[in-house]
């Protein structure tokens, strides 16, 4: 047998990953011995996602695409957190920073590229204090996930924000930093935004769509240097006008990462120069993603890279020796929450023979332009509606002959459909650009025995980036598997550490008489206890088992463990419960003299019309609670929380109910209901709603005729959602004992998390009707018993302040004991250590 | 005066009986200047570690436990309670301090001389 043939890889980003995963998928394991050298200090992830991670909307942990298991359990070699220095061509060998030498019979660059930072005035650090980085405090490119988390804990401490560059980084960089909360501005030096994708028309309504998200645009603007001696405090531009920031994101560009392979003498135009077989100008030596240029052209997408590692895969795998890459079509979304655009192609006719197609609406921000050439498309803007882009997509990407009518490429209607179906697209047309997954990839997935649409999604990966094409995906999964297509039992298990879906697990916890969480994994998953899943089934269990529940407070999340909202610096916030918003003097007296008593840090008054005391250490609260001598306000867990009122028939001239005792007795009757998420509730004296009860959990609203309108599944948080009109009812006994009926169903049937939002509409709102209102499932007078059970079974949490659950419940810090370790029998000490398991850091 | 023994660089400190810290739970120790999180999962054994989460501060001791990870109070970061690993983040590793129950039910760590 011959020895292996060795493939070492500089750079595990997403070419150099992708170009090993590439040949690993086409040749058999042991015929290469593959070694990468990576500057990160872990596996590969999702540059692209960045954005992502930027605006909240991902965390870190998802964009990971390999974790380091996945290395070793391919044999790939993989020196994390080392990169390569040197490259001695003569030999064949790859040293690293840390002197390893690595020789290769194939190398592969895949470096990628730095950012562009001019070089401005006052950029470098000054002292004093600056931290890591060769720019002042402050300063950040946006390239990697350091860069990222490095934004992130600066963002979280100032108040505005500079972008210099708007283009695609820089704008997705912006709507990050303004989505958490920062005032940003962008500068740009040229005279629209976007300008290498966009022409002059969509640049400026995209600039109008970044401005109604609050983000300041900035055109034809120089910047020539910084402010500020120790952070940046500011910008001054050429015209002579400055601008203040605390933060500052340069993302004016990117540059070919060439260095290295410069100094190895490689030849070098704008990046490393190779051939239609990705051959650099050493035969032994290839390079991938966007340290190559390839005819004359740098691609700066991860599209035109899938391509390349694929054709070089081709090539060293032997499949296809003879593989060439002949360039790709470039084509771009623009991830801004709020902002939808989409780009192909050409942004400009070249000449009057090219047929410009546009539609521009702007009081919506729409611009649509299509660019066609020779019955093809070209080139496409699609601007603040991209619903036309897949479809566009594939004409685009296969140079397809249009249809006649090039309104129905932008407007799909009965005529002329310029949509494929799924069952219709070919095998290679790319459905998911994120991770670079083709129609045929989708279908091997099913035909290698995925059997549900989230199989096929963690199989292939597509549909885990930004998620954009997840409908395309799943039409093709369900256009290829029919019938044999089966729903993803995981996706409907309760919590992912137990194989069951809510019903069932009731089910098995009823029939097994379970009574805690730890037997729950116990009987029911092997004894495996996951400790994502533990706080669903405590509440699951609580909700089932009222007080026969046989509390373990470990399942609790900490909040629960001490009854008050742990916050940022370990302290704990305080809100007793101020029935229906309603209080009196004599509360307020002895709230105000806690406050004092116990240097409350902040005493604020809460959206949910009571009182918060915050900063108070985890040792002070039992005396606190003991001090007001008020019930709690569960507004640290899953549970009923307020039920906000306005003054209604009471006081106002409007009002026609009494919307206060009505919310006051709501609030009584139900504090502290647990349930798989929040619950507020509202009500109102009039439709004018001056307590937004029809954006709540529950609400409601008093009418004409003593009625009261109930409204259920509202939100005004992170969903905005007008509740649905459950019913109206006569009375206000009607509304507590429909407003009962309903949270004893939803406590029932929603998922853990679900809040009331997305309940009502999974449920259907006919069907709640069908069970609250008319009782057509016959449950209803079940539901109001077991209602009353858990109502009467109701427990101040805060009693514990006389009886705490364990010595140390509320102790921040232990101190360790006062005797030596085993001082009796030191003499041999190996024997007094009877180590009851596993030594923490073997 | 915190009990420490051993003159050397490593040194074992006693924390005082397991029933300090409820079962299933982690609980912070503060000894000198050094505050470490010791955790009781239900398994039946003891682990240690750095207490302060790496990404921003959390308090790992309050954390959810159990399969031998930690999970953070704050962002759901999960990591490795034996080798300190990160699951699922990219942050440092966290340090871990070999632990253990004496007969007489005596938490001991073990601190420095690694
Ligand atoms: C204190 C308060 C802000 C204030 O100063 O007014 C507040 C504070 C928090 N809210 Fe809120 N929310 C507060 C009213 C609201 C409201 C308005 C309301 O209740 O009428 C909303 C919109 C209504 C809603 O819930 O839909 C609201 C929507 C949220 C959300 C988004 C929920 C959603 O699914 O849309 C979260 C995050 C979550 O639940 O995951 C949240 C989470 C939080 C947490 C608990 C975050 C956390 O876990 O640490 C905050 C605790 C701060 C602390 O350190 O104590 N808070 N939060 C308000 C307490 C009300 C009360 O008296 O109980
Ligand atoms: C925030 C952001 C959002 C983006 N969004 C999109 C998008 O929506 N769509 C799109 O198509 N593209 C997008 N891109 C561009 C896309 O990420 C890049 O085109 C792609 O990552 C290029 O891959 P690459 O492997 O060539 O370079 P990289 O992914 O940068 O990988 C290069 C790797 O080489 C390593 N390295 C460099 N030198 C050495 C050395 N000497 N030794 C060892 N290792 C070394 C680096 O550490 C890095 O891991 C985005 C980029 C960013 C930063
Ligand atoms: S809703 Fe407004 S107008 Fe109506 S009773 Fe309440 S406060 Fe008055
Ligand atoms: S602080 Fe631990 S996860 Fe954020």
């Amino acid at each position: 047998m011959t020895s292996p043939h060795r493939l070492v890889v500089i750079g595990n980003g997403m070419a150099g990953a992708r170009l090993v995963e590439d040949v690993l998928a086409r040749a058999n394991g042991d015929r290469f011995q593959v070694t990468m050298f990576g500057d990160e200090p872990y596996g590969n992830y999702n540059r692209i996602l960045l954005s992502g991670v930027l605006a909240g909307t991902q965390q870190p942990d998802d964009i990971f695409i390999n974790p380091l298991d996945w290395y070793t359990d391919n044999n790939v070699t993989l020196h994390a957190g080392i990169g390569a220095a040197r490259i001695d061509r003569e030999a064949k060998v790859v040293y690293g920073s840390d002197g390893r030498a690595e020789p290769y019979d194939t190398l592969v660059i895949a470096t990628g590229s730095v950012p562009f930072v001019p070089p401005f005035e006052n950029l470098a650090p000054t002292e004093p204090a600056h931290g890591p980085g060769p720019y002042k405090d402050g300063v950040y490119v946006f390239r990697t996930l350091e860069d990222c988390e490095r934004m992130l804990a600066r963002a979280a401490d100032v108040k505005s924000a500079a972008v210099i560059g708007g283009g695609l980084l820089g704008l997705e960089a912006a709507r990050g930093l303004s989505g958490r909360g920062l005032e940003v501005n962008v500068v740009h030096l040229m005279e629209h935004l976007m300008e290498m994708q966009l022409d002059r028309d969509a640049g400026l309504m995209l600039q109008k769509s970044m401005e109604s998200l609050g983000v300041k645009v900035h055109l034809g603007k120089a910047t020539t240097g910084l402010l500020g001696n120790g952070s940046v405090t500011g910008l001054q531009f050429k015209d002579g006008s400055t601008l203040d920031c605390d933060l500052l994101v340069v993302a004016a560009g990117i540059r070919p990462n060439v260095a290295l392979a410069r100094s190895a003498g490689l030849e070098i135009k704008r990046g490393i120069v190779v051939s239609d077989g990705m051959a650099t100008s050493d035969p032994s030596i290839c390079a991938v993603g966007e340290c190559a240029e390839h005819r004359g052209l740098v691609y700066g997408l991860v599209a035109p890279l899938w391509e390349q590692t694929a054709v070089l895969a081709d090539r060293i795998s032997g499949r296809v020796e003879d593989k060439v890459y002949e360039g790709s079509r470039t084509s771009t979304k623009l991830k801004v929450m709020g902002v939808d655009l989409a780009v192909m192609g050409e942004k400009q006719s070249r000449d009057a023979d090219d047929e410009v197609v546009t539609y521009a609406e702007p009081g919506r921000g729409v611009y649509h332009k299509l660019i066609v050439r020779d019955g093809k498309l070209v080139g496409a803007i699609l601007l603040g509606d991209t619903s036309a882009a897949p479809a566009l997509q594939q004409l685009f990407d296969r140079s397809t002959s249009l249809p006649e009518s090039r309104a129905s490429l932008l407007f799909p209607m009965g005529d002329a459909p310029a949509q494929l179906s799924a069952a219709d697209m070919p095998d290679d047309a790319q459905i998911c650009n994120c991770n670079g997954v083709s129609k045929g990839a989708i279908v091997g997935a099913l035909r290698n025995g995925c059997k549900t649409f989230k199989a096929v999604c963690d199989a292939t990966r597509a549909g885990t980036g930004c998620g954009s094409c997840k409908v395309q995906v799943k039409a093709i999964v369900e256009a290829v598997a029919g019938d044999n297509l089966q729903d993803d039992p995981a996706a409907h298990y309760y919590v992912p550490g137990v194989a069951m879906a809510k019903r069932e697990l009731i089910g098995a916890i009823k029939d097994m008489n379970l009574r805690s969480v730890s037997q729950v994994f116990d009987v029911l998953a092997a004894g495996r206890e996951d400790p994502g899943s533990k706080a669903g089934l405590a509440s699951l269990l609580k909700t089932m088992w009222g007080n026969d529940v046989v509390e373990e407070r470990d399942a609790r999340f900490i909040n629960d463990r001490v009854h008050a909202n742990i916050q940022k610096d370990r302290t704990y916030s305080v809100v007793p419960r101020i029935f229906g918003g309603v209080t009196s003097a004599a509360d307020l007296r002895k709230i105000a003299d806690v406050a004092d008593k116990y240097n409350v840090r902040m005493v604020k008054i809460t959206g949910g019309q009571r009182i918060d005391l915050l900063g108070l250490t985890r040792e002070q609260l039992p005396e606190v609670w003991k001090d007001l001598g008020m019930p709690s306000g569960h507004a640290y867990t899953k549970a009923f929380r307020t039920c906000k009122t306005c003054v209604g028939t009471e006081f106002c001239r409007f009002g026609v109910g009494d919307s206060t005792a009505l919310g006051i007795a709501i609030e009584k009757r139900f504090q502290g209901l647990e349930s798989p998420a929040k619950m507020k509730l509202a009500t109102a004296g009039c439709p004018r709603n001056c307590s937004e009860a029809t954006v709540k959990d529950i609400g409601a609203v008093a009418i004409e005729g003593g009625r009261w309108e109930i409204y259920i599944g509202g939100a005004a948080g992170a969903h905005v959602r007008k509740g649905d009109l459950l019913t109206t009812v006569d009375s206000q006994d009607e509304v507590i004992t429909l407003t009962g009926r309903f949270m004893q169903w939803y406590r029932e049937e929603a998922k853990y998390l679900e809040r009331t939002y997305d309940f009502v509409p999974r449920m259907g709102l006919e069907r709640v009707r069908a069970v609250i209102v008319d009782d057509a499932e016959g449950i209803a007078a079940r539901l109001d018993a077991d209602m009353q059970t858990t109502v009467d079974s109701f427990v101040d949490p805060w009693l514990e302040a006389h009886a705490p659950v364990h010595p140390s419940q509320f102790s921040q810090v232990l101190e360790p004991a006062a005797v030596p370790v085993a001082v009796e029998v030191r003499a041999s000490r190996a024997e007094a250590l009877a180590f009851r398991g596993a030594e923490a850091g073997r | 005066m915190s009990a420490v023994v051993g003159t050397h660089a490593a040194h074992q400190v006693n924390l005082g009986s397991l029933d300090r810290i409820p079962v299933g739970e982690g609980r912070t120790f503060a000894i000198d200047d050094l505050e470490i999180a010791v955790f009781r999962p239900r398994s039946g054994e003891v682990f240690a570690t750095q207490a302060s989460c790496p990404h921003a501060n959390g308090p790992l001791a309050d954390g959810f436990v159990g399969n031998g990870k930690v999970v953070c109070p704050f962002h759901a970061y999960r990591f490795d309670l034996a080798t300190g690993c990160p699951e699922g983040n990219s942050c440092a590793p966290l340090t871990t301090y070999p632990a253990g129950v004496t007969s007489a039910g005596d938490v001991v760590v073990t601190l420095g001389g690694r």
